[in-house]
């Protein structure tokens, strides 16, 4: 089932009636998730991707725009009739009932037609449990489960009515690093299984990266790019995506575009070409974009080594730098070899590593070299 | 510095002085047990003395020398006290009932609906606790009385089926199951209704007993509306009976019947509590009022 | 985030409201119209005029004055005592281990009882009749003293046995609330005084009773106007025509003047109702403020 929004806004009233005007959560948003696929809505907390989810559940109405499933207009339809597998960041489990009456409740909610006997309920909760592997639990109340268990059995009653579409609100952040990453997989694992059109809502970059076909990085409000993950990371179209997505963070510069070159601070660092004219800019360069060259343009102060094995982080200053941190973080591999005595580094960039941007508008200004 | 064995001689005072005063305390607690458990023991050695043994014992026994439960049989014949039990359960039970669901509703809309006026409402709902039944008993009386309804059970049941204090018991309840079990069973397909008997009410259980026994003790022990609004015995409660009993039953002053019929209508409550005393207290420190 | 519809919560609320509109709300103010009507009367469902007379009436009725006399009386005696017992008892069983459950629940067995069933009890155990002179007055003879008929004989005997069981009914509810307010004192308090060497008085009035103070006032406040509305108790021990025993209450002659020896008259019944509401708000008013007062210091 594909997903389509068009034009898709919600507006909260102020709480504080004295600033009056209203909060728009979500500002026209218009984009279409394909069949089938894991869908990551990723952004800072109070961007706007958990009200995009219950707009897209139902629990919320949009103030303007449509919402599609496949061909069906679902926008009036309310949360109950339209079919969302819906995942809470609580897991929002019924405490009262056993994880077998968890998950069969969905079914029990079924009217008409679509009413199934006793006998499909249980094997469809079954079926359930044995996608998520939680079989042996069944009998237990979710206080007797872990955050693991629990996330799980949210996940098999979200799928066990065979949604359109499966929603996670912040699956993960409950639970524990290891298990974190275990879950991930796991999310991907029964995505594919069932082949359902899943969107997953996070804040953390890693595990959208990690396991989604396409994200949507969202800014307040705004949907800034959609694309898949790789060409999001190779291709920002702004700082605020360029930012927000790699770890170790994006090295961002002050910088300017003037006499055919490039320039961080001082240092020129490349030749380019552009349609832009010549302005001042701000220049961000990946951490894996640095060369360690003792004749490079960009000369940094030198601050200390962190090895990883594989890769050396070599952690320098320099004056045009604009990181919170103060520090660039460079990642070269570990065959090289820096001279610590010495109190500068130079550098060379990977042209394909950097990224210019629009001082006033933070839009990303195209270069060839 | 002390010696040890003056630092033992202090130690050792200390401990007596202590034990002194728990015995003090412990026989105070049992003086005012006795003091409050003493009735019901009367009540119950009164009962199984028989009438003539009753009046002959100028200075009364603290045993019963030759027991008999020949004033039970007299209780249940000789004053129509099923009836009065009957009516009594009649009466407790649907209001019970009949004030559940009201209560509930209530509860739940001011809970988790969403409506233009519900703070409103609300404040007000709160402001009607502070009216003393009295005040209103008056105009009630009148309103029973014009709709014919005196010495029928509606007549006894309908103004005792809401309360604003038990309203606002369970919306306090209501409100603090998370959110986001209401919108999971929104995404799970349920209804409001759906929701509420499913979800909010098996969560809520142990307030909803509280209240349910709260209620039932406050039914059972009513006397002054029944008295008010019936005046023919196939109507009375227990309460009402008992009055009747001590006013016009059994033709002479038979005390050993009288306290016979005084246990029966006591022991239904008295077995309530015994098996859910932990529930009850709970449920009246933290509600706080009584009736 | 869910919109409902609106007619939805009303619907929800319907029953409630139409049940509390009337038979709370509406009575509220026909109350105030019955105390206007001068002299209504439910038989020939007539009245003389409008106006204050009703008031008057009540105000001069010697039977409303002696109901109010009886009924200053039982609040002046059993509030103060009652607390007074009740935080006595707290404290013993605040202080012991074994039996505390013990004596807790026997302590509430009366809050759970007929009231009106057990002062039946009360009054064989204090009534003198020509067969004996009751288990009290045996007492009495034991230590000396003469019989007195506590229920049908002088006032004093009976506004005694009165106080008696109206403590004894309202003990449970104190003791319960109390022994709770205790158990959430912190103990760390108690440890650091003790370490201090604080005599156990000196931690009773600068430690519990200061932690406990609010729910002190809760139970003066609360005592006070369940005092003020004493009727059942009464109807207990001396019988439903309180006047002729001369116990009567305010509560009582309400009741009376609308439906008993003297009934029939809603009107007068009201104008009780409405002074005994504007005393048990003046006290409660009093009673506030006196607390505020005092929480403050």
């Amino acid at each position: 089932m594909k997903i389509v929004l068009k034009n898709l806004t919600k507006k909260f009233p102020n709480r504080n009636k004295k600033q009056g005007g209203d909060v728009i959560a979500v500002n026209n948003f218009d984009f279409e998730i394909p069949d089938g696929k894991l869908v990551g809505l990723l952004g800072p907390s109070g961007c706007g991707k958990s009200t995009t989810l219950n707009l897209i559940s139902g629990l919320e109405k949009p103030t303007e725009g449509k919402i599609f499933f496949g061909d069906d207009d679902v926008t009036s339809l309310p949360a109950q009739n339209r079919g969302v597998g819906l995942v809470f960041q609580s897991y929002a489990l019924y405490p009262h009932l056993t994880v077998f009456k968890n998950i069969r409740f969905p079914l029990e909610n079924l009217r008409g037609e679509d009413k199934l006997s006793k006998e499909e309920m249980e094997k469809r909760v079954k079926e359930a449990a044995a996608l998520v592997q939680i079989d042996e639990l069944l009998e237990r109340k979710p206080s007797e489960l872990s955050g693991g268990q629990q996330q799980r059995v949210a996940i098999a009653r979200a799928l066990v009515k065979a949604p359109r579409v499966l929603l996670l609100d912040e699956p993960l952040s409950n639970l524990d690093a290891r298990l974190r990453l275990q879950t991930r997989e796991e999310i991907r694992r029964i995505q594919k299984k069932t082949d359902i059109t899943t969107i997953f809502v996070t804040h953390d970059q890693d595990e959208a990266m990690s396991i989604c076909d396409l994200i949507v990085v969202m800014k307040s409000g705004e949907m800034m790019q959609m694309g898949k993950p790789q060409d999001v990371y190779d291709d920002p179209v702004n700082l605020f995506v360029a930012k927000f997505l790699g770890t170790p963070p994006i090295n961002v510069f002050e910088g300017k575009i003037g006499n055919g070159g490039l320039y961080i601070g001082k240092d020129r660092v490349m030749d380019i070409k552009t349609s832009s004219g010549d302005k001042e800019v701000f220049v961000a360069v990946r951490p894996e974009g640095f060369i360690l060259d003792e004749n490079g343009p960009l000369k940094c102060e030198l601050g200390r080594l962190e090895v990883m094995g594989r890769d050396v982080s070599i952690v320098s200053k320099h004056d045009a730098l604009l990181n919170d941190s103060g520090n660039i973080r460079s990642i070269v591999n570990s065959d090289n070899t820096v001279d610590l005595s010495l109190s500068h580094v130079g550098f060379s960039l990977k042209k394909h590593k950097v990224f210019v941007f629009d001082k006033e508008t933070e839009e990303r200004i195209r270069f060839e070299v | 510095m002390y010696e040890s064995d003056e630092l033992n001689k202090i130690g050792q005072r200390a401990k007596t002085v202590k034990r002194i005063k728990n015995a003090f305390i412990y026989f105070c607690l049992a003086m005012w047990a006795v003091i409050v458990l003493f009735p019901f023991y009367w009540m119950l050695l009164s009962s199984i003395k028989s009438y003539a043994t009753y009046n002959s014992e100028f200075v009364p026994k603290f045993y019963a020398s030759s027991p008999t439960l020949a004033n039970y049989a007299d209780a249940f014949t000789a004053v129509p006290l099923g009836r009065y039990l009957f009516n009594t359960l009649f009466f407790t039970l649907v209001t019970t009932a009949v004030m559940l669901v009201v209560i509930t509703l209530a509860a739940f809309a001011f809970a988790r609906l969403d409506f233009k006026g519900k703070d409103l409402v609300f404040t007000l709902f709160l402001a009607l606790m502070m009216i003393p039944n009295e005040l209103v008993i008056i105009t009630n009386f009148a309103t029973i009385t014009s709709l014919n309804l005196r010495n029928t059970f509606t007549g006894l049941i309908l103004p005792s089926v809401t309360s604003v204090f038990y309203i606002y018991l369970l919306k306090e309840n209501f409100a603090g199951v998370s959110d986001d079990l209401y919108y999971a069973s929104k995404v799970d397909g349920t209804s409001d209704l759906r929701y509420l008997l499913k979800v909010l009410i098996p969560i809520c259980r142990p307030t909803m007993i509280t209240i349910i026994i709260l209620k039932v003790i406050e039914c059972w022990n009513s006397f002054v509306w029944p008295r008010l609004i019936t005046d023919k015995s196939d109507y009375f409660l227990v309460s009402n009976g008992i009055q009747e009993i001590r006013e016009n039953g059994f033709g002479r002053e038979n005390i050993p019947a009288m306290m016979a019929a005084v246990v029966v209508i006591s022991v239904p409550l008295i077995v309530l509590f015994l098996i859910f005393h932990k529930k009850i207290m709970e449920g009246v420190a933290s509600g706080g009022t009584k009736g | 985030m869910v919109k409902q519809s609106q007619l939805k919560g009303w619907l929800y609320l319907l029953p409630a409201i139409l049940f509390l509109g009337a038979f709370m709300i509406y009575p509220l103010f026909d109350v105030f119209v019955y105390s206007f009507e001068e002299g209504y009367n439910f038989a020939s469902q007539s009245y003389f005029g409008t106006g204050s007379y009703n008031y008057a009436y009540v105000l001069r009725d010697p039977y409303f004055i002696s109901a109010l006399k009886n009924t200053f009386i039982i609040v002046i005696i059993t509030v103060p005592l009652s607390t007074i017992i009740a935080l006595l008892i707290s404290l013993g069983l605040s202080s012991i281990k074994p039996l505390k459950d013990l004596f807790q629940t026997i302590y509430f067995l009366p809050y759970v009882t007929n009231t009106l069933a057990v002062g039946l009890v009360f009054m064989i155990l204090f009534k003198k009749t020509a067969y004996s002179d009751g288990l009290i007055n045996m007492f009495i003879n034991f230590f000396g003293g003469k019989s007195v008929d506590f229920i049908t004989g002088p006032y004093w005997a009976k506004m005694f046995v009165m106080c008696f069981y109206t403590i004894w009914v309202v003990l449970p509810f104190k003791i319960l609330i109390l022994t709770s307010a205790l158990a959430s004192v912190p103990k760390v308090y108690y440890s650091a005084a003790e370490v201090d060497g604080t005599r156990s008085i000196d931690m009773f009035f600068k430690i519990t009773l200061p932690m406990i103070s609010p729910m002190v006032f809760y139970l003066i406040i609360t005592g006070f106007i369940g005092a003020f509305k004493a009727y059942s108790d009464e109807v207990a021990l001396f019988g439903t025509d309180l006047n002729s025993a001369g116990m009567n209450t305010i509560v009582g002659y309400i009741y009376d003047m609308l439906y008993g020896n003297s009934g029939g008259y809603p009107s007068y019944a009201s104008a009780a109702a409405i002074i005994l509401f504007a005393i048990v708000l003046t006290i409660t008013v009093i009673n506030l403020m006196v607390s505020r007062k005092t929480s403050i210091r």
